[in-house]
């Protein structure tokens, strides 16, 4: 359960513009890097570049629909991240926090199954 | 002389029997405290929460005591009491959660541990754990908690 976060992940998400770029991909589900720039006020290019980070960290992984390349979150590794990052955290707000996905994320199945 | 009692609350969209569940079923509560879990679920039942330091390969052990269970209400138990001994109010801590229905579908989580300055500890002691445990909202790393949270399922 304590995964211990690697360079590679804490270098991915270490970068302020990065974590900005995984906050919108968690929101959309799935985007391309031009979708992506639309929201960011740094260029198609640069979140091509942060795209990339992130995929070598494992956190974001690519495919390809039609003429576009969609980018979506590898939802096990932003676990783990998630886990790593939130042993920094203070204990209480962390527990209650992973608490209420978890209760979110039963009753949202309860209701769709 | 300062008050060492840590509270903390949330609010979350699922209704009080799911969140009742998540803070009470030992398998859910492997996924959001110790790595292992054992709780008897009623007054004076014996628990153990057990934590694996995967860098260092240590193991803790750390026992918990029920103090009261009102059903999809409130949980009470004690912890931090050294092991082997049975828990009191001058060797342990309370821990409390309680659940506040707000609405069919949201259910307001309160969790506070109290009995810290009856504890026969060092101020020091005492400092450094209400510090540990009651610690700012400071992180940046927590909007990303956040986000897992309304993410997942």
């Amino acid at each position: 359960m304590s995964a211990a976060p690697d360079d590679d992940l804490w270098a991915a998400i270490a970068d302020p513009s990065r974590r900005r770029v995984l906050d919108l991909l968690v929101r959309d589900g799935e985007a391309t890097a031009s979708a992506l720039a639309h929201d960011v006020p740094f260029t198609r290019q640069a979140v091509a570049k942060h795209l990339a980070v992130l995929e070598g960290a494992g956190l974001v992984s690519r495919h390809r629909q039609g003429r576009e390349v969609l980018f979506q979150v590898d939802p096990t590794r932003l676990d783990e991240a998630t886990r790593a990052l939130a042993q920094v955290a203070d204990a209480w707000d962390r527990r209650l926090r992973a608490i209420k996905g978890l209760a979110e994320a039963a009753h949202r199945r309860a209701k769709d199954g | 002389m300062h008050d060492r009692t840590i509270a903390r609350e949330i609010l979350i969209e699922a209704p009080t029997d799911v969140v009742w569940r998540t803070i009470t079923e030992p398998d859910q509560i492997a996924r959001w405290f110790a790595d292992r879990v054992e709780l008897d679920l009623r007054p004076a039942g014996e628990g153990k929460l057990v934590f694996d330091d995967k860098a260092t390969g240590k193991t803790t052990t750390v026992p918990v005591v029920v103090d009261s269970v009102d059903p999809l209400r409130r949980l009470a138990y004690r912890w931090s009491q050294p092991e082997g001994e049975a828990a009191t109010p001058a060797n342990s801590v309370l821990v409390e959660f309680t659940l506040t229905a707000e609405g069919e579908e949201r259910t307001r989580l309160r969790v506070v541990e109290t009995g810290l300055d009856g504890l026969d500890w060092s101020d020091e002691a005492k400092d450094a754990y209400a510090e540990d445990h009651n610690d700012g909202w400071a992180h940046h790393f927590g909007r990303l908690v956040e986000l897992f949270a309304a993410r997942s399922g």
